[in-house]
């Protein structure tokens, strides 16, 4: 079914091929259509190089399956900083010339204006995004959740949870909820002890845990009252309540933060308009439009320099992103090299954990 | 009388032999069949038999590690199990690292140590990554880079992966794992799970099975019983949401059947429940077992009214006229002639129930998941050989039922339509 499915997307992707010069594959919804407003189109705009967007659920399984069976019909992909690195020492991706990267709006060479690890072998950073939880502030009222223990909670704040099926975030999150601090989190976590401390704590809420596993669900199932509150891209929650008016409220104690990098597979079709979209993407000015459309933070120092705007010309940017330093009180940056590692390992546990108990 | 025949054998009008010309004209016919055929059988073995064969292939072969690591793979051809790793082997080892880190090979060969030892992937690749650095002594040098080169498991675990051909994947899908000194043993009863869902699968096949069988043998009777007219406007009835979108189908249940969902709505507000007492109907394995049946409902009724239709009611009312019961007439008469139905739709209502995919994925939340997610979800993390290796294993799962069924109640007793 899956293979039909890569299939049959493939074969979808050679038609968009068919008349675009430059394809770029990103995750969909609110995310996906940032990015097509603030690089996609300026780009075809401005090199009048034809460029479309395809979606994903996560572009890393579609690049692997791509270049794999030698029919690579993408040529940039927007993924998870440790799906960069991965796949990056996998071969299956181009590697980035990163002197070829433009300097900053004021002339600091990219290498020094883009933040620490926002550029590797294969990647560049496209934003920095967060998991943080939220909750619909129609429906929790009174007391309101401000920790992450709250989350776990389910005497103070009984009702249904939101949460992403997956080992990556999830784990780290329920230490977090436990009292572990954001700096001790992996080294709990790589013990037999602390991972089952994490599982227990998982157990703590299980009963009363709606998975969810497309970035779009949260909002929804915010907004359909499935859940009363959820962990979510903060973007998608942001872009939910100030860009259609939801009353949604971010919790930003305990957020997991990380880079997403633009990457090239290995065999794109174009690979050099590929490197050239990336280049102009990931410049000052394109890292400032995608946060722009969405709340998530350049990873440039010139870029955070100014004060960006969101679309509907009034909201300001600053606070909404995860790199703000109030949010940075209590968070922690996904460790690439832990999730590199374990991914399978940890994911196993996981779904034993989820399909047995 | 048999022998004065070999002794003149019959000729055709032509003097042909009758034996060779008949055998002509037959092979004739045959070629005219198989040229008939010969475009469906093509079509059959490139996009059936041989995907097939391909993932049979996949889930014992993974060449990651020996085709990145030659120097290696010759020094466990060279010394047997149980040899303790020398200045050789490492220096084989540190070989093979620099042109891993060359080809830029470590992560695949990484990905598959660590399918058989976890925690080895970032091992190999930050070894690789020092790899310019090694030099003679080997072992000193490997070990500086990390103590664990010294461990007797990551050697099994090398040796073990050294070879393309594995019945690891097969290891994993049972639950099993190999220990350090190169035993098969169970893994921990935290990460069994595959077993598990397997077990359940089949359970849940055969329950969904089940009560699609009650729930349409009546619709089936119904429907083969009922003047034309009424008896159409039914069978459309059973047809329609046979030909809509398995996806609209799914998601229509989920807008019945969620906790806002309609039914609890109307249970509340109809003061059967309360608000605290909203009905878990979706998201768990009651939601895979609702919509499952509902969708696989109609490869039950189908079978079942096509042999139904045939059975003459004539058989019934005899029975009856010769004083059997109503009871004793649908146990003696009605049912044993509908046993090739009942034997169709459940071997296909099942068959089908044991591979399905789409509908858990998206009703099943966490405890309605089937193995086939599980393929799935290997496939997602690009994992291809253990998921060929369970599909492997649902394939014999099913075939073993299919022997079964065969032996016990006989495949030519069987009509689809």
């Amino acid at each position: 079914m899956k293979k039909l499915l890569i299939l049959s997307t493939a074969l979808t992707l050679v038609g968009f091929s068919a008349r675009a010069e430059l394809t770029v594959m990103s995750w969909g919804g609110a995310y996906g259509e940032a990015q097509t407003e603030a690089h996609v189109k300026p780009f075809a705009a401005k090199s009048g190089i034809a460029t479309v967007m395809v979606d994903s659920d996560n572009p890393a399984t579609p690049i692997k399956a791509m270049v794999e069976a030698g029919n690579v019909t993408i040529d940039v992909a927007s993924v998870e900083y440790a799906d960069a690195i991965r796949l990056c020492d996998e071969g299956v991706l181009e590697a980035i010339d990163a002197s070829t990267l433009p300097a900053g709006a004021d002339g600091v060479p990219a290498t020094e204006d883009f933040l620490p690890g926002a550029i590797t072998e294969c990647g560049v950073s496209t934003d920095i995004w967060a998991n943080i939880y939220a909750y619909d502030t129609t429906k929790i009222t009174g007391t309101v959740p401000t920790v992450v223990a709250d989350f776990f909670d389910l005497e103070k704040f009984p009702g249904k949870r939101g949460l992403r099926k997956g080992a990556k975030a999830v784990l780290e999150f329920a230490l977090m909820g436990d009292g572990v601090a954001p700096a001790d989190v992996y080294a709990t976590l790589g013990t037999p002890e602390g991972l089952d401390r994490a599982f227990a704590k998982l157990d703590s809420i299980k009963s009363e845990v709606v998975w969810w596993e497309a970035g779009a669900q949260p909002p929804q199932l915010l907004a359909d009252g499935e859940v009363v509150m959820t962990t979510a891209y903060n973007g998608r929650i942001f872009n939910a309540a100030v860009g259609e008016g939801k009353p949604f409220t971010i919790v930003w104690d305990g957020q997991i933060y990380e880079n997403e990098m633009y990457v090239v597979p290995k065999g794109a079709p174009n690979k050099d308009a590929a490197m050239e979209f990336i280049a102009f993407a990931t410049s000052t000015e394109g890292l400032q439009a995608q946060a722009q459309q969405i709340s998530y933070g350049p990873a440039r120092k010139s870029a955070n320099a100014t004060e960006i705007l969101y679309k509907d010309g009034k909201t300001v940017m600053g606070p909404n992103l995860p790199t703000a330093p109030e949010n940075l009180a209590n968070a922690l940056e996904t460790s690439s090299t832990f999730w590199v590692d374990k991914d399978a390992e940890l994911n196993e546990r996981f779904n034993a954990w989820l399909a047995t108990n | 009388m048999s022998e004065a025949m070999t002794a003149v054998p019959l000729t055709t009008s032509d003097g042909r032999p009758l034996k060779s010309a008949l055998a002509s004209a037959q092979l004739r016919a045959k070629r005219r069949a198989f040229f008939l055929v010969a475009p469906l059988l093509l079509f059959i073995i490139v996009t059936f038999i041989l995907p097939i064969g391909q993932m049979l292939h996949r889930s014992v072969y993974h060449d990651g590690l020996s085709a990145n690591a030659p120097s290696l793979k010759a020094w466990f051809a060279a010394n047997p199990e149980g040899t303790v790793p020398d200045e050789a082997a490492y220096a084989a080892l540190a070989a093979d690292f620099k042109t891993m880190k060359v080809d830029k090979t470590a992560g695949i060969a990484g990905t598959r140590v660590n399918y058989t030892l976890p925690e080895t992937r970032s091992l190999i690749t930050a070894t690789a990554r020092n790899a310019d650095d090694l030099a003679p002594p080997y072992k000193v040098a490997l070990l500086a880079v990390d103590p664990k080169w010294g461990d007797p498991a990551v050697w099994q675990a090398l040796r073990s992966a050294s070879s393309a051909y594995t019945m690891d994947f097969y290891l994993i899908s049972t639950d099993y794992e190999r220990s350090p000194d190169g035993t098969i043993q169970r893994v921990p009863e935290n990460t069994r799970i595959y077993v598990y869902l397997f077990v359940k699968t089949f359970i849940l096949s055969a329950l969904i099975t089940v009560i699609c069988l009650f729930i349409a043998f009546p619709v089936a009777h119904l429907l083969a019983t009922l003047p034309m007219a009424k008896a159409n406007l039914l069978m459309i009835l059973v047809l329609l949401p046979f030909w809509t979108s398995l996806l609209v189908r799914t998601t229509s249940w989920i807008v019945l059947l969620q906790g806002q969902g309609v039914v609890n709505e109307a249970l509340i507000a109809l003061g059967m429940i309360g608000e605290d007492g909203r009905l878990k109907m979706m998201y768990n394995q009651a939601g895979t077992i609702i919509v499952m049946t509902h969708v696989l409902l109609p490869f039950m009724i189908l079978p079942l009214y096509s042999v139904m239709k045939t059975i003459p009611p004539s058989y019934a009312r005899a029975a009856r006229s010769l004083g059997a019961t109503s009871w004793t007439t649908f146990r003696r008469i009605y049912l044993p002639q509908t046993l090739p139905g009942i034997g169709a739709g459940a071997l296909l209502v099942f068959i089908l129930a044991v591979g399905y995919y789409i509908t858990p994925a998206l009703v099943g939340g966490a405890d309605g998941q089937l193995i086939s997610n599980f393929i799935d979800f290997h496939m997602d993390k690009s994992n291809w050989s253990l998921a060929a290796a369970l599909s492997a294993m649902l394939l014999a799962g099913v075939l073993v039922l299919y022997w079964l069924y065969d032996r016990l109640v006989g495949i030519d007793n069987l009509k689809l339509g």
